[in-house]
């Protein structure tokens, strides 16, 4: 039914048009108002504001002449409107069609404000009056004009106030205050207010939350010992050293990393089974030990009890046996303990016989494992003689029967010499017969020296990569070497054995083949300090004594034994013991014990304070047929070691008798120990020398 | 190599020795002359109790560590040889 509506519509604008017509009116009155009272606060009195108003001029304006004063401007004012619209049509349900409408309202409405005030005289205005009561005739205008007023003087108030914060306030600081009280109470407006309250409805509240899936956890626990903890540490520790060093390498070479890499490489590609060679090593002692307990047993703890009942003679009980598959076609040349580890002796291999030549060994034995060698050296020739060294036990010496010596280094995994002697590197033209480590030179460099059949006497000098010889001295038949005699070869003696003074540096002896024994001088290579007719054949061997400083022992294959007093050209003591005799050593326990072998298998322990004609013990240790070589005394252990022609060697273990004097005297002075030792030894020969002196005169 | 293969096989060839058996880090046998249950079971238990000694001496002092174990039963002996990786067990019979 949209159709019947529009007039009624229509009609209710036109009646709101005309009702606002007169408000419209009204509301440029109350602006005019308005107006005069705003000016008339401004200037501050109300009632002449005729006046203020010449007065006011604003300082912008423009001056105008007269003329320009009096210009007229006419300006028409049409009662039509040009906006309105021209073509409405309205429809007329008497026609029953459109009817466009002639008369259209010209009308334009700029402002519309709502008034309050009512003309008395109106319907609304009677109403209203009668609605409240009022006295219809009673001062109908004055209400009006209050109820006028009041909104109004409020609305100056808030403009007033504007003004002053801009600055004017200043100049009327009491209308300020008056304004300021009636601002305290806000009064609500009487005329237009209602107070309307709706609540809306208060929405529920709603909980909501979800929850993630959990992470998957785990527990995790471990107990953390106190060597984890420095197990952790140490590794940072090298880890961070290890830092350093690929720096320092990164900084110098790109090579070095390479070839550090390639090491790497080579280590993680070890077969597994290798990583247990050490522990293969410790266990097969451990097994050896168990097999052979009953002799670790006798090592340690055994005395021949039947020694308390004989008075001057001991036993050797022998030990364990040294023997390597590979080493039995050659005899045992050499012997030497390691003075460091004193389990561990050296074993050189060769063959003393001119037409059983061949390739040679170098064995390295130690007591904890007797059935097979620590170390196994292969050699092209046969070795004649060995030397560990003294401090740097790793360093052996060896000489060869072809006459060069090398330097094996047992750190070094090779089954090379580190050094060997060349032809053009002054080697021996004939075996090697001994060779002795010396101390280190003045600049530090390592050297041994050599004795060869052909006459020379070699110190050999280990610099960096190479072996450096020096010729000590020449052996000849005179003793002394006469210069220019080099052709006759003849002349020339040929060093079997030598030994250097233990306190003397440069004192050293030469026993030669033809059975005489030089002492010498490293500093005087042209001639012999002295020279012992000592023997009938070549000397085998020629020793120091470790304690007395003046004496040294020989043996010969002339079956003889001899003690010298290096002062005195005619022995000490002599021995002949009916067989040709292979070694002899001093004892390192005693200065007056001493053993040698001979090739019938016999081992002979002497002790001079005991007897001095007879051995106190005279044992075979082997069969008859086996030829004894050499014999060793451990350093440390009451054994020693004997090494036979067929690459055995064997240990035996003295009895309390023949090494009676440490427990003798252990009662009175043990630590004037070599001194007691040197002491004993000279009485000893003292005793001979006295009785030597009346035989001599 | 061949030097610890001949090791081993020197070993095994003492009078004596029942068995040489070669246990990884984690007590897996890598090597053994023994019958297979035999060697699982002294490799499973002789892995711990080496584990168990080595760190008893261990938290003792802490810069020392073990390095050889022998047990010494009415019957047989025994040994055990740790090493960085690897654990070496001997059985030997030291009366025989």
């Amino acid at each position: 039914m949209p159709i019947p509506q529009k007039p009624g519509t229509v009609r209710s604008k036109k009646g709101s048009i005309t009702q606002l017509k007169a408000p419209v009116v009204k509301g440029a009155k109350v602006s005019n108002k308005k107006k005069d009272e705003e000016d008339g606060t401004e200037t501050g009195d109300g009632d002449e504001w005729m006046q203020g108003k010449t007065l006011v001029k604003p300082p912008d304006q423009l001056d105008l002449t007269e003329a320009e004063l009096k210009e007229e401007f006419t300006r028409i004012l049409t009662a039509n409107n040009p906006h309105a619209p021209q073509n409405i049509v309205r429809y007329s349900f008497k026609e029953r069609s459109y009817k466009p409408i002639s008369s259209v309202d010209q009308l334009e409405v700029h402002f519309v404000l709502e008034g309050n005030l009512l003309h008395k005289d109106s319907d609304e205005a009677r109403r209203q009056r009668a609605r409240q009561g009022f006295a219809e005739d009673k001062t109908p205008e004055t209400s009006v004009a209050e109820n006028e007023d009041k909104p109004v003087t409020p609305a100056d108030g808030v403009e007033d106030a504007g003004d002053a914060d801009d600055g004017a306030g200043e100049e009327r600081p009491d209308s300020v205050d008056v304004l300021g009280g009636k601002k305290e109470r806000k009064i609500t407006n009487q005329f237009n207010f209602s107070e309307r309250a709706s609540q809306t409805l208060n929405n529920p509240q709603r909980e909501r939350a979800c929850q993630t899936e959990p992470p998957p956890r785990a527990t995790f626990s471990g107990t953390a010992n106190q060597w984890e903890i420095y197990d952790a540490y140490v590794k940072e520790l090298q880890k961070q050293e290890k830092n350093k060093e690929k720096q320092k390498v990164l900084s110098s070479k790109k090579e070095g990393d390479k070839a550090k890499k390639k090491t790497v490489l080579v280590e993680n590609q070890s077969d597994d089974v290798t990583k247990v060679a050490k522990v293969a090593k410790i266990i097969e002692r451990m097994v050896t030990q168990n097999t052979f307990d009953d002799i670790a047993q006798d090592f340690k703890y055994f005395e021949d009890a039947s020694d308390e009942f004989r008075e001057q003679e001991g036993t050797l009980l022998p030990l364990w046996k040294f023997q390597y598959d590979k080493a039995k076609h050659l005899s045992v040349t050499a012997l030497c303990w390691n003075q460091k580890y004193t389990d561990l002796f050296a074993v050189g291999l060769g063959s003393f016989e001119f037409t059983k030549q061949g390739r040679g060994m170098l064995l390295f034995y130690s007591l904890k494992n007797s059935t097979y060698p620590e170390y196994i050296f292969h050699t092209k020739f046969g070795v004649m003689c060995l030397d560990i060294h003294k401090q740097l036990s790793y360093l052996v010496a060896v000489g060869f029967y072809d006459g060069s010596v090398a330097v094996y280094n047992l750190k070094e995994d090779r089954t090379q010499p580190v050094y060997k002697s060349t032809a053009k590197s002054g080697k021996h033209t004939d075996p090697v017969w001994q060779v002795k480590w010396q101390n280190d030179d003045i600049d530090k460099n390592h050297n041994f020296f050599s004795v060869s059949s052909d006459g020379r006497v070699v110190s050999w000098t280990l610099v960096k990569n190479e072996l450096l010889f020096t010729d000590i001295i020449k052996l000849s038949m005179e003793g002394a070497v006469s210069e220019g005699h080099d052709d006759m070869i003849l002349d020339m003696a040929c060093g079997t054995a030598f030994d250097f003074h233990k306190q003397i540096d440069y004192l050293f002896l030469v026993g030669t083949e033809d059975g005489k024994i030089h002492k010498c001088s490293k500093s005087y290579s042209s001639q012999f300090l002295e020279s012992y007719a000592a023997h009938g054949l070549s000397v085998d061997a020629v020793k120091w004594n470790h304690f007395h400083p003046k004496v040294f022992i020989s043996c010969s294959s002339d079956w003889t034994v001899k003690i010298w007093d290096h002062t005195i050209t005619t022995p000490m003591f002599t021995f002949d013991l009916n067989t040709a005799v292979g070694d002899v050593a001093w004892s390192p326990h005693s200065s007056t014990v001493f053993a040698a072998v001979t090739i019938d298998g016999k081992v002979h322990v002497f002790d001079l304070s005991i007897n001095k004609y007879e051995a106190i013990c005279q044992q075979s240790v082997v069969s008859k047929k086996t030829k004894l070589t050499h014999i060793e005394f451990n350093p440390v252990y009451p054994i020693i070691i004997v090494g036979d022609d067929r690459g055995y060697v064997t240990s035996l273990k003295l009895s309390p008798n023949l090494r009676k004097k440490p427990k003798e005297k252990k009662g009175q002075e043990v630590p004037k120990g070599p001194e007691v030792e040197i002491e004993k030894l000279e009485k000893l020969l003292s005793l001979l020398r006295d009785t030597d002196s009346p035989v001599k005169k | 190599m061949a030097e610890v293969e001949e090791t081993l096989k020197r070993i095994q060839a003492h009078k004596g020795v029942i068995g040489t058996i070669v246990v990884n880090a984690e007590g897996i046998p890598i090597r053994t002359t023994l019958d297979n249950s035999t060697t699982v079971q002294y490799a499973g238990l002789l892995h711990q109790l080496a584990m168990k000694a080595r760190s008893t001496v261990r938290d003792i002092d802490p810069q020392n560590d073990l390095t050889f174990l022998r047990i010494r039963s009415k019957k047989h002996e025994i040994m055990v040889a740790p090493d960085k990786d690897y654990l070496l067990i001997v059985i030997q019979n030291p009366s025989e």
